[in-house]
């Protein structure tokens, strides 16, 4: 099963012919992803290594029978590329763009959320069902199949992290990056809702970071409503108050969304906080003996 | 990005909200005629992007252009909270009658904007918020559906503003506040103090108002507003390098890719008992340029004694990084002893490839802790 991508996966780039879209989407195919179309306005007829490109995502949707839309469109179209996917019929969309302004994911979410369309990103790596399917920029060498599920607001820390367990033997059932951006299509409860009911997930490992409240809504969220084990990491504990942490959404705003206070909001539920990504891979490690 | 006091008035005044009348001075003659020209009693106002102005002295009102220039001559080049004075803002004098709290910010828990507004304005608003909560009235707006004159009435009624005239004039500026919001894509717009005149006259005596990094690209005359003579000269350079930079206070200088990594590299030199120099993101990959670039930036800050790379490798291998490192670090004479931390994706070349290279400052560790621990004994 695995959660977001797997066999099922029918998927569609947005910005098939940039060269991004170009490098990670033939990536996915490598991978064993079905990559069914990709969609730039003006470039219907052409191809990308044999993978048809059309116009509209309606028509990969209606053609090919895409249910899944990666999208690598720059920053200032990025907006109305997702809208176009969510209008298109597709279950899920993938965001890898950064740099969307957050007005425009107030209204993206909202949008989103009442259609009842998955959203991942933007400003996120993609997700990854070792094995199954990889949709998005996540190296997918560096990961196994097993029954731990990832989910993160960080790329390269997650990689991190996850290598450590491929180290140790350890596999995962999915990588989810839920990006770097205040406002997400997807949040850590949302995640951790489909890792409670996957079946092939055993453990989950949470890496959250400064800014917002995300990670003490995911503290609750576990303590009352799930089974499966969960250690944390969270990244930030010397940023300082006010500045933008690489991540638009990594931010000490005035006093709220420091890592100290997400570290006890989610030990006070229960749940253990590694203080270096190694230290969270060997309690991940614990969890499993 | 934050806007000063005046910057973010004259967004008010591009969308109707009411402000008083002023000139921007940069130097004690300015200040004299800027005074002379508006007439009658001014404040003199420090612009600096912090709290707290007017207890460090950075606000004094003055009755004529002459007690003007003399404030200006004081106002000018004082440290409030670290934020040297260079801009001041020269406004007519305004009575107050009342002091009301107004402000839009955006909600990241909610995914909404949130309005609040409170009769108890002029103080510190989580101070209201803690003290006396039911004075403070929240309101969420539906991002899709957008500000509706409801809600303006919502806010006005139910903090009890009982003069019809007040009602209608702050109702207005609701909406126009909201106008403000979507229009810069801000992240916050602030009216505190909201003032009425002896008149009862409504308009915003001060701003806050901060714009969405992201967003700037269609708002070009806001990214002007930008100071640069304000910014950290390092943040600066760094903006201008296309480097992903934050200036922290030590001594160990951090190189990491992608923002998560990056962040968790600053905290381990921190529990490894050192200082971190700053914040840097090499981003995903690591080429040559890009590390070139970035310790140009972070070399230039003198308190930096030893220098801290940690890179995970994954679609970018760390054999290419470790070509990468080696060419930047070619290009550049670099006395500082640096230290090396590769993982991931071919890792074992990438540290051959370093080893071999041989350079008498740089070492290779293999465990992020270690390399933290090496780089700060470097550092003492």
């Amino acid at each position: 099963m695995a959660i977001l991508v797997d066999t099922e996966t029918r998927l569609v780039v947005q910005g098939l012919t940039g060269s991004e879209g170009r490098f990670h989407g033939l990536r996915n195919r490598a991978y064993g992803t079905t990559l069914v179309a990709g969609v730039t306005p003006g470039k219907g007829g052409q191809d990308v290594e044999g993978v048809p490109v059309l116009d509209t995502v309606a028509q990969a949707v209606e053609e090919h029978g895409a249910n899944t839309s990666m999208v690598f469109v720059p920053a200032p179209f990025a907006a109305d590329a997702v809208y176009e996917a969510i209008d298109a019929g597709v279950h899920t969309v993938i965001a890898i763009t950064e740099g969307i302004p957050a007005h425009d994911m107030l209204r993206i979410h909202a949008y989103v959320r009442a259609r009842g369309v998955r959203m991942l990103g933007p400003n996120c790596p993609g997700a990854l069902s070792p094995g199954k399917a990889n949709v998005g920029i996540i190296p997918a060498e560096i990961f196994t199949p097993g029954s731990i599920g990832l989910v993160s607001r960080s790329g390269t820390l997650t990689y991190q992290i996850g290598h450590e367990l491929t180290q140790m033997g350890l596999g995962n059932s999915t990588i989810v990056g839920i990006g770097g951006d205040p406002v997400v299509g997807s949040s850590f409860v949302d995640i951790l809702r489909l890792f409670q009911d996957d079946p092939e997930t055993e453990y989950v490992v949470l890496v959250g970071e400064i800014g917002g409240d995300e990670e003490e809504k995911a503290a609750t969220f576990i303590e009352s409503e799930m089974t499966k084990p969960v250690v944390a990491y969270i990244a930030g504990f010397t940023a300082p108050p006010g500045k933008t942490m690489g991540h638009a959404g990594a931010i000490i705003s005035g006093s709220a969304g420091t890592a100290v206070a997400k570290k006890e909001a989610l030990e006070a539920c229960g749940i253990r906080v590694g203080t270096t990504p190694t230290e969270t891979a060997e309690l991940a490690a614990e969890l499993t003996r | 990005m934050d806007l000063y006091e005046y910057q973010g008035k004259e967004l008010f005044r591009q969308v109707g909200i009411p402000v008083a009348d002023g000139r921007l001075a940069t130097t004690p003659e300015e200040a004299r005629s800027a005074a002379a020209e508006l007439g009658g009693r001014v404040v003199v106002k420090a612009q600096v992007l912090t709290g707290g102005r007017g207890k460090a002295g950075g606000i004094k009102l003055a009755a004529d252009a002459d007690e003007a220039e003399v404030y200006a001559r004081e106002i000018l080049g004082l440290d409030i909270r670290g934020h040297v004075v260079r801009r001041l803002w020269i406004e007519q004098a305004s009575d107050i009658e009342r002091e009301y709290y107004l402000s839009l910010t955006f909600d990241r828990g909610e995914k909404k904007p949130l309005y609040m507004f409170t009769t108890q304005g002029g103080m510190d608003i989580e101070q209201v918020a803690q003290k006396s909560p039911g004075a403070l009235v929240r309101l969420h707006v539906d991002p899709l559906e957008g500000f509706n004159p409801w809600q303006a009435r919502r806010l006005v009624y139910g903090a009890g503003v009982t003069e019809a005239s007040e009602q209608k004039q702050i109702a207005s500026i609701v909406g126009k506040l909201h106008d403000a919001f979507v229009r810069f894509d801000a992240m916050l717009c602030e009216i505190n103090p909201l003032i009425v005149t002896p008149t009862g006259e409504v308009k915003a005596l001060d701003s806050k108002f901060t714009v969405d990094d992201n967003a700037l690209y269609r708002h070009a005359e806001v990214a002007e507003m930008r100071d640069l003579d304000a910014t950290d000269p390092l943040e600066a350079l760094a903006r201008e390098k296309h480097v992903t930079y934050v200036k922290l206070d030590g001594e160990v200088g951090v190189l990491g890719n992608g923002a998560g990594l990056s962040m968790s590299t600053v905290d381990v030199v921190t529990f490894a008992g050192g200082r971190p120099a700053n914040f840097c993101d090499l981003g995903g990959g690591g080429d040559a340029q890009g590390v070139v670039d970035a310790l140009e930036v972070i070399t230039r800050d003198p308190q930096v004694r030893a220098i801290f790379f940690n890179i995970f490798g994954g679609i970018t291998r760390c054999d290419e990084v470790a070509r990468g490192i080696l060419q930047a670090l070619g290009e550049m004479s670099l006395e500082l002893p640096i230290v090396v931390r590769l993982d991931g994706t071919n890792a074992e070349e990438g540290r051959r490839i370093l080893a071999e290279a041989a350079a008498a400052n740089l070492r290779v560790s293999p465990t992020m802790l270690e390399a933290a621990k090496r780089a700060v004994e470097l550092a003492a």
